[in-house]
């Protein structure tokens, strides 16, 4: 502190960051992707171990051995629901009965607000069927959800298959403290927040369903099953949750255990692990599976059915089976053994899962990245900004600055920009405002003037409206009484990047992937931009690093590391069908991503556009 | 050689005194009894031994049943009349709605003293527990009703239990109005009993206790309504298990020896979907008169095995499954031992087969509902047959059916998400189809729930519902809980809803239990009700009810009463990282702070050129010129 309060000392360390901004700032971002890029990197990352005491050293055997008897069920389920032509109610509610639980249903009723054409759905009406397995001598206080979605077509039988025998074979044991819900949700993430909202009695989307009628207290955790296939080769991991939430890594480190010690292969996002960390394809590998979990947590989205117990604070992760061209292949029963084991695991729960940590990337199963190696990639980026704003502050101080230190001075020059500066940042949200309501509000207008479907009019309005929201600059400047002088973009600009420097900052906490993608795309543009560049080349940098751009670039990503690669035509459409989906997900299940974008990030961008075009 | 000596003089002196003392030997065979469990089960040898000299007793106890009161303390009792202490032993086994069997055990002894009226000592007990019967004097208890369950009564499998109990550990009592210092006599009872049953009761204390306005009126003779005598509390977390059931054992006559105790075997009663075991005491009437007043223990367990996890998939049981024991002989000292299994749903047999068959049958109206039982009576010797052992044995043929609609139902739950507010909603079931009934609810809710009761709403079928009375103590925080007592209309065919919303509280550091995480215990909220009657009932009170029907005295023919307990909820409340992230925290507070000090500091001060200071040559020449008196170097 003797550093700022010598007037000397502290005038050479701003002379120091201003001479030196734009090489430091270089440096940090260079710095932020290499460390980025670092993280999955085997020797930088730590080995994932098990926090939780009550679930570590007490090994339990498993003794499940049904398996047969569950294909058999998913067979009788699969011609029941070819029958019924989606949920056999009648059925499941008898089979469930008859291996000894409590079984109620719950029916549910949801419009979307635009027909969702991915999955051909707009009025979705459903029913839920769960039964509980009450844990004996224990007062109804907590429980463990296990659930598999009844899919139409011929896919997920085994789950509901699996989940019956496991519920038979779990009703014959003593050993339970925690009452055992048994879920079959259909319509899959809408019957699943049917379920969830009426078993916490809230609702935040507007959706109608039948209030429940049996309960089993607070849920400690819960599993989610996906599986298509009589034998699997491998078990995938799914962990994602709405906006970007993640499970417990315990869950993970549970699972992995089972996985180890019944030798089943299981991978992450898809991905098997490699043991070859030092050459360069073991490190590509372990970057593009960490790349992948950025990519999905940034989108926000539930990537399976568990993702919406995150909300209500109920450790969940979904599991999915997955049969490849391998020889080494494994049968039911080996999955329902891994599923008791995880399942007894969870009851010795003495408390709820949260040893071990929640915000953390995952290069493979067994090596993870704690936020606190992460955050310093993020920091570096956001540190430019401020840098950025520090050599504006001055700039703007100087003139003054030789007197004495800037704190009131400052107020000076920019007092006649007050509303040169505020005119484009209301101008900028209006139209942020504008992108956020008006697709889905517009869209009987738009199927009414142009031969579009309601999906194609919501996403090309709020394309349209995103692309005329560039044209405005040029009409808020004559707007404004006279010209812009040289002081009021630089105000504006300071006011910009501390704004953006606050917004990336909160998303980063929140959700570390998009807050990271959104600073690597914006930061290099906004912290360079000025009224004195190149204007069309300026101006063409923008727009390919602006938000709508860079989901186009995570589109394709996603892509090429799926091993998807597809073409440009192709991602477009990908891309058109992406944003409606993040619409549909905002409406039905409350995800952040849209309004965050179309709120804050957009009208952010926008009064950088703005100063671009500074007159 | 001489400690051999010592130890046969030892004996013989024993011997003697045995022979010459039956009341020493007595109180020696009671000693011997609160370690002999353990002992018994060690080693075999002994067995028989004991079994003789217990034999011995019983003839000993029957002298001393007669004698004392011919000639012993007529200077103690001014109206003469002999004591008529009494015991009484039941089991009611009833095949449950849902396959399960449901066995209710209780055990009545009257104790026919009243020491309350003459503020007399009693030190004398035969039949009645002395540990309990010195609790009773020595802080002028009343009424006492305490219960330990582990489990919760599915009501809609099973339907209505013979008297309810919430989960975990319950204790209401009554103190005599002559008490002067309610609170000092209920902390250091809880403490006592505490000790008897091997319980943690002690935690029991101002923050979880409360006195009910209405909902819990004494059982027992007198009708006190000054309830600031009256305390209720509610232990939901307390974990009931050997150690409790050992102690409460030992309160028996023949404690787990003879009679029907001989079935409680802790490793079978604990393999149960639902365990209860209850202790009430209470005044009763000696006789249909009520010249004098007795005091009744009532000692019930009531236990529903699940005949799925434990028959392997075959739908049969025997006494000898369930307990791991057969009856062989009724308590000595009882005055009656019955074994009641309820045949009502089971006219011809369709629904199981139960051997060995008995003549005897006996009806009995309970919770408004006409039964019939076949008897055991184990006082006859036919009862046993050849073998000299009572094996009941019952054959299920039916499947288990549907759920059921009992007629008052109630469940509760925690709404919402996040960990700042939440709602209680407590949901009664009216499935009457044509009569409303007033209902009573009380819901104690502990300080750290900041209720909002002017959110407080209650709903019946769409419509509001205005309680006709409703009773409210706010809670202090770190002093006392909530209470809300509500008497609420029950529409006929009806769901009624109640909730109120909440605020959770940010304990303090030190408040927290050792498992944060796990979540706080809310407990049951009680619904008690008079439920209208399907069969006329039994108002007139005499002895030869079976237990089970005559618990609560019934004062008109047309309802009855009734108890039910919600689930407890486990709430979680905002928690502290307490790991190590919750000291990174603190250093980060802690630079934070610093750094922030130093700002401040920075901006708030003025800065003043400062004038180097003169060196040191120049510093000493003017201090000797100071001292000269010459002018100063500048």
């Amino acid at each position: 502190m003797g550093l700022l309060s010598d007037p000397n000392r502290r005038k050479a360390l701003t002379n120091l960051l201003t001479r030196l901004n734009t090489p430091i700032c270089v440096v940090c971002y260079l710095a932020a992707i290499v460390w980025f890029m670092g993280l999955a990197f085997e020797p930088f990352t730590l080995r994932t171990y098990m926090s939780e005491n009550a679930m570590g050293s007490t090994m339990v055997e498993e003794r499940f051995s049904a398996g047969e008897r569950a294909l058999a069920a998913a067979k009788e389920f699969n011609a029941h629901k070819r029958k019924a032509d989606g949920m056999p109610v009648e059925w499941l509610v008898k089979a469930m009965q008859a291996r000894g639980l409590e079984v109620f249903t719950q029916s549910f009723f949801q419009k979307l607000p635009f027909p969702d054409e991915n999955k051909e759905r707009y009025m979705v009406r459903g029913t839920n069927v769960y039964g509980i397995l009450r844990a004996p001598r224990a007062p109804r206080t907590e429980a463990l959800v296990i659930s598999a979605p009844c899919t139409p077509g011929g896919t997920n039988n085994q789950a509901v298959g699996i989940l019956l025998g496991l519920a038979q074979y779990f009703r014959n044991q003593v050993y339970w403290a925690k009452d055992i819900i048994f879920l079959v949700n259909e319509h899959d993430l809408i019957g699943m927040q049917a379920w969830l909202e009426g078993y916490h009695h809230t609702n935040i989307t507007g959706m109608e369903y039948s209030p429940l009628q049996g309960r089993a207290g607070s849920i400690q955790a819960a599993l989610s099953l996906e599986l298509s296939s009589d034998v699997i080769t491998s078990l995938d991991l799914v962990l994602e949750g709405l906006n970007g939430q993640l499970p417990n890594l315990d869950l993970a480190n549970l699972f992995y255990a089972f996985c180890q010690k019944l030798n089943v292969l299981c991978t992450i996002q898809g991905k098997l692990q490699r043991n070859d960390w030092d050459s360069a394809e073991g490190y590509t590998h372990a970057a593009q599976t960490m790349m992948l979990m950025v990519l999905k947590q940034a989108s926000g989205r539930s990537w399976g059915d568990h993702g919406l117990f995150l909300r209500y604070h109920i450790e969940a992760a979904s599991i999915r089976g997955i049969n490849s061209f391998r020889h080494y292949k494994m049968d039911a029963t080996t999955i329902g053994r891994l599923l008791e084991g995880m399942v007894r695991k969870l009851n010795n729960l003495l408390e709820r899962l949260h040893q071990s940590y929640f915000f953390y990337l995952l290069p493979s199963l067994s090596r993870f990245v704690s936020i606190g190696y992460y955050m310093p990639a993020f920091g570096l980026l956001a540190v430019i900004l401020l840098l950025r704003a520090l050599d504006l502050w001055v700039h703007l101080g100087a003139p003054v600055l030789s007197e004495v230190d800037g704190v009131s001075e400052a107020e000076q020059p920019s007092s006649p920009g007050v509303l040169s500066v505020l005119t484009p940042v209301v101008i900028s949200h209006l139209t942020g405002v504008a992108l956020y309501i008006l697709p889905v509000y517009l869209q009987d207008m738009a199927v009414e003037h142009f031969p579009v479907s309601e999906t194609e009019a919501v996403v090309l309005t709020a394309l349209a409206i995103y692309t005329a929201g560039l044209a405005l600059p040029h009409n808020t400047q004559r707007l404004l009484s006279g010209e812009g002088t040289e002081q009021g973009w630089k105000v504006l600009k300071l006011t910009s990047l501390l704004y953006l420097a606050v917004l990336l900052g909160c998303t980063a906490l929140i959700n570390f992937s998009l807050g990271f993608i959104l600073a690597v795309t914006l930061v290099p543009v906004t912290a360079s931009i000025t009224p004195h560049m190149l204007k069309s080349v300026s101006a063409l940098a923008m727009v390919l690093l602006s938000p709508a751009f860079t989901i186009f670039y995570c589109v394709l990503i996603y892509q090429e590391l799926m091993e998807a690669p597809v073409s440009l035509p192709e991602g477009l459409t990908i891309f058109l069908s992406v944003i409606s989906q993040g619409i549909l997900d905002h409406a039905l299940y409350g995800s952040l991503v849209y309004p965050l974008l179309a709120l804050f990030v957009y009208p952010c961008w926008l009064m950088f556009w703005n100063i671009l075009f500074w007159k | 050689m001489a400690a051999y000596r010592c130890g046969l003089y030892l004996a013989l002196i024993l011997i003697l005194s045995r022979i010459v003392h039956p009341g020493i030997a007595d109180t020696l065979e009671k000693a011997n009894d609160t370690t002999g469990e353990k002992q018994s089960a060690s080693d075999a040898p002994r067995d028989n031994a004991d079994a003789r000299s217990v034999d011995l007793n019983e003839r000993q106890w029957q002298k001393t049943d007669v004698e004392p009161y011919t000639g012993d303390d007529p200077q103690n009792t001014p109206s003469v009349r002999p004591a008529k202490d009494q015991f009484e032993e039941e089991l009611v086994i009833r095949p449950l709605h849902s396959g399960d069997i449901y066995a209710s055990f209780q055990f009545r002894t009257l104790w026919d003293v009243d020491f309350q009226q003459e503020g007399q000592k009693t030190s004398h007990y035969r039949l009645f527990p002395k540990s309990l019967g010195q609790v009773l004097s020595k802080f002028s208890v009343r009424e006492l009703h305490i219960s330990f369950t582990q489990g919760y009564w599915r009501t809609m499998q099973w339907g209505q239990p013979f008297i309810a109990s919430p989960p975990g550990a319950e204790l209401w009592v009554w103190f005599h109005h002559t008490v002067t210092d309610v609170d000092g006599n209920w902390r250091e009872l809880t403490n006592v009993l505490s000790g008897i049953f091997c319980a943690s009761l002690n935690f029991i204390d101002l923050t979880n206790t409360v006195q009910p306005s209405a909902s819990f009126k004494p059982l027992g003779l007198g009708n006190a309504t000054d309830h600031s005598f009256l305390r209720y509390a509610t232990l939901p977390r307390e974990i009931v298990c050997t150690e409790n059931l050992t102690p409460w054992k030992k309160l028996l006559p023949c404690g787990s020896k003879a009679g029907l105790a001989v079935l409680m075997k802790s490793e079978k009663l604990f393999h149960s979907s639902f365990h209860s075991q209850a202790v009430h005491i209470r005044p009763v009437c000696q006789d249909e008169q009520c010249t004098s007043k007795a005091w009744e223990l009532r000692q019930t367990l009531n236990v529903v095995f699940d005949l799925y996890t434990s028959g392997q998939g075959k739908k049969e049981w025997s006494m000898f499954k369930m307990f791991s024991r057969t009856l062989t002989e009724a308590c000595p000292l009882a005055s009656s031992s019955k074994v009641y299994v309820d045949i009502t749903d089971n006219p011809e047999g369709e629904l199981f087969e139960l051997s060995p068959v008995t003549a005897l049958l006996s009806q009995a109206v309970v919770l408004g509902d006409r039964r019939t039982y076949s008897v055991y009576d184990l006082t006859r010797a036919e009862t046993f047959g050849q073998l000299r052992s009572l094996n009941l044995l019952l054959r299920w043929k039916g499947e288990s059916g549907d759920m059921l609609r009992p007629l008052l139902h109630a469940e509760r739950y925690v709404s919402g998400f996040g960990l700042q507010t939440g709602e209680i909603h407590t949901v009664i079931y009216n499935n009457h189809p044509f009569r409303a009934f007033p209902v009573l609810l009380m819901d104690s809710v502990p300080w750290y729930l900041q209720l909002y009761i002017h959110t407080l709403t209650v709903t019946s079928k769409s419509r509001e519902n205005k309680p006709s009375y409703i009773h409210y103590q706010p809670a202090k925080d770190r002093h006392r809980p909530h209470l809300l007592e509500m008497l609420i209309q029950l529409p006929p065919h009806s769901m009624t809803e109640i909730t109120v919303q909440f605020d959770r509280a940010l304990l303090k550091w030190t408040e927290y239990t050792p498992d944060p995480n796990h979540g706080f215990y809310v407990g049951s909220s009680v619904v008690s009700a008079l439920v209208p009657s399907m069969v006329a009932m039994n108002t007139n009170f005499t002895l030869d009810q079976p237990l089970f029907s005559s618990f609560v005295p019934v004062k008109e023919e047309s309802s009855y009463f009734m108890r039910v307990y919600t689930e407890p909820l486990l709430v979680n409340l905002p928690t502290p990282d307490f790991s190590m992230p919750y000291n990174v925290i603190c250093l980060t507070c802690t630079v934070v702070a610093v750094g922030y000090g130093s700002f401040y500091n920075l901006l708030t001060r003025t800065f003043q050129v400062d004038e180097p200071s003169p060196p040191l040559a120049k510093r000493l020449a003017n201090l000797i010129r100071r001292i000269r008196g010459v002018p100063l170097l500048t």
